[in-house]
């Protein structure tokens, strides 16, 4: 196997749910829903699962979430704003753990 | 400017090559197929509201998704004698609206003579346009005769954003479209009250589907409004189609397969029940007949056993014929559907 990641694999999610597909089937309507227009709008909604997709750096879903935010009317700017929130985050997740270096460092320094 | 595929002397310039990639094969269901399934086989006309005329392939732009392969270097264009044949169907019939494309339809020498003589009849007219026509020196008196004889403005405009608009329309095309935009808003053109209609059409500037046209148009609305102080009436959603430029862009991107699995996964029963072909009749250059302005850039002629040339115009015959369909017909009947007049479900 050349890569774990392939892009024909893609469209090959479905085979995930052989193995239990009534809980296959509840994925599927529950994800469906959550994409829905909702208090959210689903351009909104794409918007927040391509931040996901990179903080996750899943390349299924940021091919998948590229997509999905280009069809439903999102541009390069706000799909690039989406991600910059997540990187955002990244960092400030990996800073805000500082705290705990600082009070192991305090608790075990002179 | 890029030249078109015609002057590049690109395999796809020629007709038979499209068609052999457009041919359905293992990898799509035939577009027949699928509509057979929902029952809706042989898709016919129920008549003729609109009489589409394509005064020509000649354009002052070479729009990289064009499914005309129109541009500068395009000479071919409907004649006088062409335009009085279809002035003559409308006379024989009560058909509302004539719908002037082309290319850039105003580029046709008899353009205001033809607007006239079907304004003459009491018939409604649209001219789609590429608006940065409209800043072309000698065409600067156009949108004062366009509002004189209560034309319908249908404008080409992707995005509010430049970048999107000059990637896909060429450089320069999105302040060029402002600035004529300005000039229709002037006149009263997009405004409450004025009677001047001006509708906007959006493409996707890429290998996807267009987003639905209730929320881009509310973006549009917003955006124009807030950064420019321009107002329009609808804004029109139209699906790229896999012909000539587009298709060639698709091909060359590797998208081909992509985006056509998008259209055909999309196919939605109703939107085939209310294409525009059912209700449309196109006329090229040349006067030959098609069902649709796509028909004619693939050079599919109406059915046989129908007129196939505007001479022949038999009102009640191609009121009830059978559409010629493809491939390419996916197009039109994905998700909400996709026309001249934009998406066709609500």
């Amino acid at each position: 196997m050349s890569s774990y990641y392939k892009p024909e694999d893609l469209p090959r999610f479905p085979e995930v749910g052989q193995g239990a597909p009534a809980l296959w089937e509840k994925f599927n309507q529950w994800y469906g829903a959550v994409f829905q227009d909702g208090a959210l709008s689903s351009r909104e909604k794409a918007l927040i699962a391509l931040a996901v997709a990179h903080s996750e750096q899943c390349p299924y879903c940021i091919d998948s979430s590229t997509r999905s935010c280009l069809e439903l009317g999102a541009d390069l700017a706000q799909m690039t704003e989406a991600i910059q929130v997540a990187a955002a985050l990244r960092a400030g997740i990996t800073l805000v753990h500082g705290v705990q270096m600082k009070d192991v460092h305090d608790s075990i320094s002179m | 400017m890029p030249r078109s595929l015609r002057a590049q002397g690109h395999p796809l310039a020629t007709l038979d090559q499209q068609l052999r990639v457009l041919l359905p094969s293992g990898r799509f269901p035939p577009f027949e197929q699928s509509l057979s399934s929902h029952g809706l086989s042989p898709l016919t006309a129920t008549g003729i509201d609109v009489l589409q005329l394509n005064l020509g392939k000649l354009c002052n732009q070479t729009c990289k998704h064009c499914h005309v392969d129109a541009g500068p270097d395009r000479t071919e264009v409907m004649t006088r004698e062409t335009m009085e044949q279809c002035l003559r169907a409308l006379e024989a019939t009560e058909i509302p609206r004539v719908d002037l494309t082309g290319g850039a339809p105003e580029l046709n020498p008899h353009f205001r003579w033809l607007v006239e003589r079907v304004r003459a009849l009491g018939r409604h007219v649209i001219d789609r346009c590429n608006l940065t026509i409209l800043r072309v020196p000698r065409f600067r008196d156009l949108p004062a005769f366009l509002a004189e004889h209560r034309v319908e403005v249908v404008a080409s405009l992707p995005s509010f954003l430049p970048r999107n608009t000059d990637a896909q329309r060429g450089d320069g095309v999105f302040d060029d479209s402002l600035a004529a935009l300005r000039l229709l808003n002037d006149l009263g053109y997009g405004k409450e009250g004025s009677g001047l209609e001006l509708h906007l059409v959006y493409n996707p500037v890429g290998a996807f589907p267009p987003p639905r046209q209730a929320s881009i148009e509310a973006d549009f609305r917003r955006e124009l409004k807030a950064r420019y102080d321009l107002v329009f009436n609808r804004l029109y959603v139209i699906t790229n189609m896999p012909i000539n430029r587009f298709l060639e862009f698709l091909l060359r991107s590797g998208q081909y397969e992509p985006y056509m699995n998008r259209l055909v996964s999309s196919f939605n029963p109703a939107a085939a029940e209310a294409v525009m072909c059912r209700t449309t009749l196109s006329v090229g250059w040349d006067g030959l007949l098609y069902d649709c302005d796509f028909n004619q850039q693939l050079e599919l002629p109406t059915a046989p056993g129908v007129p196939s040339h505007i001479a022949d115009f038999d009102p009640a015959s191609l009121s009830r014929r059978p559409i010629t369909t493809g491939l390419h017909c996916y197009g039109c009947t994905a998700g909400a559907g996709s026309g001249c007049g934009g998406q066709v479900v609500r």
